[in-house]
């Protein structure tokens, strides 16, 4: 078990043909990743690197049978691209795609309503389940397979937490990139939920940044229903409010969507957040020993 | 991106917004030839700077008569004015807006912004207008009314009906109001804002509804679809590093600290800022590179960085998914050549091609400090800055 995508997750990426969709579909490939069809617009009928490439969604769906897709078309087109894949009635689209206009994710949400297709991301960098499948952009070897599932708003934090259970012997069942917008498919609440639910996870790592309140949400979700040890962090602890930190999601405005909020709240719901990002690993298996977690944990 | 007063006004009467009428100088005679222009009794003199609390700072200034016009135009053009959000080193006034004056007769709050909870764009009335929204909603929050909008419908008219009346604008000129919040909404929407806010908005002696001010900020994401509104941008209102930064697309942010930062993806530039500051230093900029930074790009970064005159070291710190560590390391060789390395810097490189990327650094023959992790740059970097 794992969460979201496994061994047998069929994948489209939508956008194939461009430059970074193709250095990531190599990688994907490689990890493993069962790509069964690419999707670009008026390139339909091209075999790249032995994935054969459709024109529409619908079309690779019904010839292929994929389940779930990747996107990485460019900002001006990507909100098309994720309502093409929940109206081609995907499980799940992953947008890796940064940059795209607020208001054509708002659109993009109100379209999704009702509908089947849960969307990750947009400006993410996508979903691992360790040693069976690796959807997005993220260094694949850093992964290994375990118990400890870990859900973050950054990306290269999300590699910096993974790397360090890694390192300490640690293995992880999934890994989810909920992207960095203020708009977005999946948020914290919904990968918990599911690392909540998920056998093969044992204890949780949460990032979060500065901007809105997920972060508060979720720790009050916690409190009230997680049943597995959740330890966190938060980045954008040093930020002067009123600036962007490149995120369009991380900016405290009006004095709300600090880190000092954000950690105590989290602190008042039972959970250890970790001083630095260095002490990520560190924290989580303090955290996994109290519990008599820790030997069930260490996989390597 | 923010724009000024002016430009703002000039975008909400093209959308049937009721304004004054006034239009912008940049010296006293243009001031004073605007004011005979408008021919009206009362002038308000406005200073134009990209900050809100202008009027508390002394930025407003009501005149009678054309010589006062010259007289608070002299005064304010090239005055420093310092706000609550200017920061205390304030801000150069080199624009005006000359503007007729108002009969205000009740001043009132409204504003557009994006509601991260509901995804959707969400409009915000109060009768509590003309003074510091942020204070109305912690001590009255129940004087602050929301509209929630359906982004397929738009804002109906039911809502800003209702929205005029929650706000107790007088019965006979909600229609009037009703109008204009329809037209704020479609200037939000078309021209992609992040934040549209109408304070004061006000009722007049003679009986009409108007925008006294408009704070506009735009959605940086969507400026590839507005080229008009990329050239309302004003360069003098903005850091010249940032300024420089952003036409390499790269994300940067001026701190006030002396260790120069060069980081990939958002999240790890903040946990390098906040980790620098855990062992006692100071950073001096956020700055991300992104995910698909070129060798180049990198080398315009450590350019930018190095400009700032107060960086005694620098940290770089990249986990590669995208982005490849060779490439990094290309471009740090590079600018550190061009540029003239002359003070401490410590590299910390993981992920996608580390090996080739360490093996770069290691055969350039500059002195680079190799890191281990994070904290251990960062540990070295405050050490060597001292």
């Amino acid at each position: 078990m794992s969460v979201y995508i496994n061994a047998d997750t069929k994948v489209i990426v939508q956008g194939i043909t461009g430059e970074t969709a193709l250095f990531h579909t190599k990688q994907m490939l490689e990890y493993g990743t069962k790509i069964v069809a690419g999707v670009t617009p008026g390139k339909g009928g091209q075999v790249i690197e032995g994935v054969p490439v459709f024109n529409t969604v619908e079309e690779a769906v019904s010839q292929t049978g994929a389940n779930v897709s990747v996107i990485y078309v460019p900002a001006p087109f990507a909100a098309d691209a994720i309502m093409e894949a929940v109206d081609a009635e995907l499980d799940m689209t992953i947008c890796i795609t940064e940059h795209i206009p607020v208001l054509d994710m708002v659109k993009v949400k109100r379209y999704m309503e009702g509908k089947k297709t849960r969307l990750v991301g947009p400006n993410c960098p996508g979903v691992i389940t360790s040693e069976e499948c690796k959807i997005g952009i993220m260094p694949g070897y850093i992964h290994t397979k375990g118990h400890v599932g870990v859900v973050s708003r950054s990306g290269t934090l999300t590699y910096e937490a993974v790397h360090q259970l890694t390192q300490a012997g640690i293995g992880q069942s999934t890994a989810v990139g909920i992207g960095g917008d203020p708009v977005n498919g999946t948020n914290f609440i919904d990968v918990l939920s599911e690392f909540n639910n998920d056998p093969q996870t044992y204890a949780v790592v949460m990032i979060g940044e500065i901007g809105g309140t997920a972060e508060e949400e979720a720790a009050e979700w916690i409190k009230a229903n997680m049943t597995k040890p959740v330890v966190g962090f938060i980045g954008g602890q040093t930020a002067p409010p009123g600036k962007r930190m490149g995120h369009a999601g991380a900016i405290i405005s009006g004095g709300k969507g600090t880190a000092k909020e954000k950690i105590k709240a989290m602190n008042e719901a039972g959970i250890e957040v970790a001083p630095t990002p260095s002490v990520i690993g560190e924290t989580l298996i303090k955290v996994i020993k109290e519990k008599g977690l820790y030997e069930q944990c260490k996989t390597h | 991106m923010n724009i000024h007063e002016y430009q703002g006004k000039e975008i909400l009467r093209k959308y049937g917004v009721t304004v004054p009428n006034g239009k912008v100088a940049f010296s006293p005679d243009e001031a004073v030839k605007v004011a005979k222009e408008l021919g009206s009794n009362v002038i308000v003199v406005k200073a134009q700077i990209h900050a809100g609390g202008r009027g508390k700072a002394g930025g407003v200034k009501i005149a009678k008569n054309l010589e006062e016009v010259r007289t608070y135009a002299k005064e304010l053009l090239g005055k420093i004015l310092v706000t609550h959000q200017t920061g205390p080193e304030g801000k150069e006034v080199k624009r005006l807006y000359i503007e007729e004056g108002s009969d205000i007769q009740k001043e009132y709050y409204l504003s557009f912004v994006l509601d991260r909870a509901t995804s959707r764009v969400t409009l915000m009335g109060s009768e509590e207008g003309g003074m510091d929204i942020e204070e109305v909603a912690e001590h009255s929050p129940e004087k602050i009314f929301k509209e929630v909008i359906d982004p397929v419908a738009g804002l109906l008219p039911f809502q800003a009906r209702r929205m005029a009346f929650h706000m107790n604008i007088p019965t006979k000129l909600i229609n009037k109001a009703a109008k204009l919040m329809l037209g704020l909404y479609e200037a939000f929407v078309d021209k992609d804002a992040s934040i549209l806010e109408i304070n004061p908005l006000v009722v007049t002696g003679s009986e009409e509804v108007v925008a006294l001010d408009a704070k506009f900020n735009f959605d940086s994401n969507g400026l590839y679809r507005h080229k008009d509104i990329v050239e309302l941008r004003d360069y003098d209102e903005e850091d010249p590093k940032e300024i420089e930064a952003s036409k390499h697309d790269l994300s940067y942010i001026s701190l006030d600290g002396n260790i120069g930062c060069m980081v990939n993806g958002a999240g790890l530039a903040m946990a390098t800022m906040d980790t620098i500051s855990y062992y006692g230093g100071k950073p001096a900029n956020f700055l991300d590179v992104g995910g698909g930074a070129t060798a180049e790009k990198v080398t315009e970064a450590f350019k930018i960085i190095l400009s700032d005159q107060n960086v005694k070291g620098i940290f770089v710190n990249i986990f590669g998914g995208i982005m490849k560590c060779d490439v990094i390391a290309e471009g740090v060789i590079t600018a550190a050549k061009e540029v003239g390395l002359s003070v401490p810097l410590v590299v910390r490189l993981e992920g996608t091609n580390v090996g080739l990327g360490k093996e770069l650094l290691n055969a350039s023959g500059l002195n680079i400090v190799a890191a281990d992790s994070m904290a251990d740059g960062a540990e070295k970097i405050v050490e060597l800055v001292g």
